[in-house]
């Protein structure tokens, strides 16, 4: 097949262009926030949220409120419990975010199998981007604009937060302020992202780009780039692989992902194994 | 570098009065009491868990006292630190060194304190990075990925960011670990000069040599001042015991009997 068919043949369905311009535009935005997951060293953080937004979104369909509503409930709540109980035990951080999210995923899984409703288990823990609705299409645009606002507006505080969070308190910026607005704009993300990948690889989208982009330089704005343009590029050649093969849309996108990861932690210049070898 | 009103003259930089901090109803420190005025080099010295960090932290703010007040240049804490009063140098082992941001965007955070919302620099946060990074040597190398630097310009680099916030109090964390002699050197000159200029610097350490050497007045702490004031007078054996509790011998001998370093010199050896 040549290569123009094989790029403009699946453009005649609308069910594909709405998905690649979803998937491009969530990935986009959870690609910029995983620059700061990364540098801030939050990626088991962003795992735990991802997990466990889902009763959140399970409760809101059933009363049919907005599903960011309740996955920003969840996801906020679900990270004040891991503090509450780190800090009145004995039990280590990574176990006590271990069995919070668990839990609440749990929840999710119960809620889901006893709550009648039209949501789909599939969709939500694997993604549904080929059959996304026109309604859950206009919330996770608004959910990814906000995001997108937020990150831009308040970037500069957020990267002198995850640099120096100490300093950025004795010159009086707000920490605490910053720190629920990344653990709300993770939320978001994260509720954004599983309507392209699901819920078991949204943590991708919040993780592999930022990675990514984190070998190939040393400056943030350039890192931002990348991250945005190897996560674009991932759900885009994801899709349309997915397509050709008839293969899982969610498994292709973080596939690819993972690939170009694979590709920068090789041959990236400076960082990258074969220049630390040839050193 | 032209005068910065937080370093108006004020004779008093830092008091501190009767203050006691408790985490979870242990103490930390308890009737904390001292007055540092401007120009003075002070080094705070006590071992681990005596009390050092947690008197920096009330210093930024971080802890609230259960009793006690501080004033800063004469103003209660608060509106000291909302005037970028106090500036925090971090020891260099808690600062990521991969982080991707190069020299002149640390320095410029100095800045951000008295910035808009959106942090977007003007004019004279411009200069004032400029001026910080030409006073320390480092505006060549400017653009460089702050993991480049080496470790001497590491810590001018934070110098610097204190510089550029225009802060008349330095809190200084263990500045001298893992540094060599010829860096040890460059930092105490600037010190001295920071010094000249009326700023006042609280140099926590356990190393007493730096302490002899070039600091004015010493605390010597164990969660509560067990003696303050001018260097000679308080260094002598019995305080150092006191502060020192069951440490080796050679800590406590008193300067007056070991041979008087000079500043720079470690005649203990490292820490590390």
């Amino acid at each position: 097949m040549d290569p123009l068919s094989w790029l403009l043949e699946p453009l005649r369905h609308d069910f594909m262009v709405r998905a690649l311009l979803v998937s491009a535009l969530v990935a986009g935005v959870c690609g910029l926030l995983s620059c700061f997951m990364t540098l801030k060293g939050w990626a088991l953080m962003g795992d735990a949220v991802s997990h466990a937004v889902m009763p959140g979104v399970v409760i809101a369909y059933a009363l049919n409120l907005p599903f960011a509503l309740g996955a920003f409930v969840f996801g906020v709540g679900s990270v004040a419990v891991i503090g509450y109980i780190k800090q009145t035990t004995r039990i280590k951080e990574d176990a006590v975010i271990g069995l919070v999210f668990t839990g609440f995923f749990a929840l999710g899984l119960t809620l889901i199998s006893k709550v009648r409703s039209t949501i789909d288990l599939t969709h939500i823990l694997f993604g549904n981007v080929l059959g996304i609705s026109g309604d859950d299409i206009r919330q996770t645009v608004l959910i990814s604009v906000l995001v997108l606002l937020l990150l831009l507006l308040f970037r500069r505080d957020l990267i002198l937060f995850c640099f120096d969070p100490t300093h950025a308190r004795s010159i009086g910026v707000n920490t605490g302020f910053l720190h629920y607005l990344l653990l709300s704009v993770l939320s978001l993300a994260a509720v954004a992202g599983l309507q392209t990948v699901g819920i078991i690889l949204v943590v991708a989208m919040l993780v592999t780009p930022g990675a990514t982009a984190y070998l190939l330089t040393d400056r943030f704005d350039r890192m931002t780039w990348i991250a945005i343009g190897s996560a674009v590029l991932s759900s885009l050649l994801g899709i349309y692989w997915s397509y050709w093969m008839d293969a899982s849309t969610a498994g292709c996108i973080v596939l690819v992902q993972t690939g170009l990861f694979l590709l920068s932690f090789l041959f990236a210049p400076r960082h990258g194994l074969l220049a630390q070898r040839r050193r | 570098m032209a005068s910065h009103p937080a370093l108006a003259p004020s004779t008093e930089r830092i008091r501190v009065s009767h203050l006691c901090v408790s985490y979870h109803g242990v103490v930390a420190l308890h009737d904390v009491s001292l007055t540092v005025k401007a120009g003075i080099i002070c080094g705070l010295v006590g071992t681990n868990g005596a009390g050092k960090s947690t008197l920096f932290k009330a210093l930024m703010g971080f802890v609230r006292p259960s009793q006690g007040e501080i004033s800063i240049n004469g103003l209660p804490l608060r509106q000291a630190l909302r005037r970028q009063a106090v500036a925090y140098v971090p020891q260099m082992e808690s600062v990521d060194w991969n982080f991707p941001i190069h020299v002149a965007n640390v320095v410029m955070m100095g800045r951000y304190g008295g910035m808009n919302l959106l942090r977007i620099p003007r004019r004279d946060d411009h200069r004032a990075v400029r001026e910080s990074l030409e006073r320390v040597e480092l505006w060549p190398l400017r653009h460089r990925q702050i993991g480049e630097l080496s470790g001497g310009q590491r810590k001018r680099a934070f110098l610097a960011r204190a510089l550029a916030q225009g802060a008349s109090v330095l809190l200084l964390d263990e500045p001298f670990a893992g540094v060599d002699i010829r860096t040890e050197r460059l930092m105490i000159e600037l010190f001295q000069q920071f010094r000249t200029e009326g700023r006042t610097l609280l140099i926590s350490t356990h190393d007493l040599s730096h302490v002899t050497g070039f600091c004015d007045e010493v605390v010597l702490i164990n969660k509560t001042v067990l003696a303050y004031g001018d260097t000679s007078e308080v260094f002598t054996e019995e305080n150092l015991a006191r502060t020192f509790g069951g440490s080796p011998a050679q800590r406590l001998t008193s300067p007056s009997l070991a041979p008087r370093p000079e500043p720079g010199r470690e005649p203990w050896g490292s820490e590390r």
